[in-house]
């Protein structure tokens, strides 16, 4: 019995329980300031590259981009109008292709 | 000019007032391993998972460089996309808020909240228009329950052909126990006139350009009204952390996270229906079983997003990992129901020929992640796929087949682990 009690003791102070935590003990919330990092990375590839950097890091940082799969030419043309026209990307129309074929190219070479 | 990686240059501070941690800062280092940058930290070792997509890219660094979080995946810093390692949950049922999954649309996020100042605003079609501050919703009667909370798009980047979209893993989900309010009680407090349709629900965040659609999300009056919808503000019996949507959160038991709306400060009853864009355009899916269509397949009906089904996971053994040959082999994991309770867990070690049923673990309650385990016996030599299966308690069953959308929303497949006995 005793070794029954001591057994009940461990379960409920297990990692598990204590994780368990209710929040009906919060009686006031805490103020609170962060800084959220940001990204200084540039798309690479140079001059190629200049129309992607110039019109596409205001919203993201680039690993949105660099982390998506080879797309097709159609997929990708299909993401910068959405970016345009939804998003409000303001975009310059001359870059669109520039950056429409750096995706293509750059990566679809992985 | 490697384009393998996938990893930003990114630095933090953090600063709690009346913590120690209050003027710590961390500046991070360039490493120029294998032509990637890294996150660093304060421990910082330069680690880097490999997430198995059927193609490129897959790495992914770990990084701790964010505000109240853990180590997490990077998946994107700026806005936040930081993913939950599968590891966190084989260590237990509730997912740790340091470690809970990182998600936001638009770049503008704030970064203080002052709890004095926060007002939750609940307006449109009401008798009496409400301010609330902090301490009034801490004083109203008070619910808590436990629940998943999965991304619309969790495990889009396992889709093929593969779709545009953040190339999550498995790890864009989290189970929490949630503390707050009914938002039942709030939308009472304020009187809803005869004639609402819908409740809709904004946060502080707002889009980086002008003229960009703000985040918004609205539910059904009779949804908003059942009395399990809820306005949290303590996460595992804590105040939420900020990422996570500091200081309240719309939770929308079994239903996709796109509903639960971060750092909650205004909620619109509308008499009419919602056709703003992040309803009527984005997260919608096909109308169809598991929202399967053919890839190129046009002419489909469209309908929002909403209720989860059961999925089910294996925690403790990595995809092309060796066991040990012919012996006993412990097997675990986590299951959830959707947007009811798990019935069942069933497991394959002979890639789906046989099933035996798992000893399921505690009960949370319905809207849960339930742990499951078993034993099972590796093969002699080579080769085996470990299958894990879950069925809710309204008997829907994940299916043995992937279904797919163009926009990589509610993969329900039952998943397998490919392991080598040797």
């Amino acid at each position: 019995m005793r070794g029954y009690l001591l057994m009940t003791v461990l379960m409920i102070s297990s990692p598990t329980m204590l994780a368990t935590a209710s929040g009906n003990d919060v009686q006031s919330l805490k103020s609170v300031k962060v800084e959220l990092p940001e990204s200084d990375r540039q798309f690479p590839g140079g001059a190629a590259a200049d129309a992607i950097n110039n019109n596409c890091l205001a919203c993201h940082s680039v690993a949105m981009v660099l982390n998506q799969p080879a797309l097709s030419k159609t997929a990708w043309e299909a993401e910068v109008k959405k970016m345009i026209n939804v998003y409000k990307a303001p975009i310059d129309q001359a870059d669109v292709e520039g950056i429409v074929s750096y995706l293509v190219q750059k990566l679809g070479e992985r | 000019m490697s384009f393998s990686g996938n990893e930003e240059l990114v630095c933090r501070s953090l600063s709690l007032p009346g913590t120690s941690l209050g003027s710590r800062r961390w500046f991070l280092a360039r490493a120029g391993i294998a032509g990637l940058e890294f996150v660093a930290g304060p421990s910082w070792a330069g680690e880097t998972v490999s997430l198995p997509f059927p193609s490129e890219p897959r790495g992914r660094p770990i990084t701790n460089a964010f505000p109240e979080k853990g180590s997490l995946i990077l998946q994107r810093t700026r806005p936040p996309l930081l993913e939950t390692p599968m590891k966190v949950f084989d260590d237990g049922v509730l997912t740790p808020n340091d470690k809970f999954y990182v998600r936001w649309h638009w770049a503008v996020i704030p970064e203080a909240v002052e709890v004095d100042k926060f007002q939750l605003a609940v307006r449109g079609h009401v008798g009496m228009v409400l301010s609330l501050s902090l301490d009034e919703i801490l004083k109203m009667p008070r619910v808590e329950l436990v629940a998943v909370n999965q991304c619309s798009g969790n495990s889009r980047g396992y889709f093929q052909p593969r779709v545009p979209g953040a190339q999550w893993s498995n790890g864009a989900m989290g189970n929490a126990r949630w503390t707050g309010v009914r938002l039942k009680d709030v939308l009472n407090r304020a009187g809803v006139k005869a004639g609402a349709s819908r409740v809709r629900f904004n946060g502080l965040d707002t889009p980086v350009v002008d003229g960009a659609p703000d985040f918004m999300k609205s539910l059904d009056i009779d949804h908003a009204l059942d009395g399990e919808v809820m306005i949290a503000f303590a996460m595992n019996g804590e105040q939420l952390p900020l990422l996570n949507g500091f200081p309240l959160r719309l939770i929308v038991p079994g239903w996709y996270s796109t509903y639960w709306v971060k750092m909650l400060n205004d909620i619109e009853v509308l008499d009419r229906p919602d056709d703003s864009f992040w309803m009527a355009a984005a997260y919608t899916i096909p109308d169809t079983p598991f929202a399967n269509v053919r890839p190129g397949e046009v002419g489909v009906k469209l309908v929002p997003i909403n209720r989860m089904g059961p999925r089910s996971f294996v925690t403790n053994i990595e995809d092309g990992s060796k066991i040990a040959a012919g012996s006993s082999v412990n097997a675990r994991g986590i299951a959830f129901g959707g947007d009811a309770g798990v019935a069942k867990v069933e497991f394959s070690s002979d890639a789906g020929r046989t099933w035996q049923p798992t000893k399921l673990g505690a009960d949370f309650g319905k809207y849960s992640f339930r742990r499951w385990e078993i034993d099972f016996t590796s093969v002699k030599s080579g080769d085996q796929t470990l299958m894990v299966k879950c069925t809710n308690t309204d008997n829907a069953v994940q299916p043995e087949w992937a279904n797919w959308n163009p926009s990589g929303f509610m993969r329900s497949v039952v998943e397998s682990v490919r392991v080598t006995a040797a």
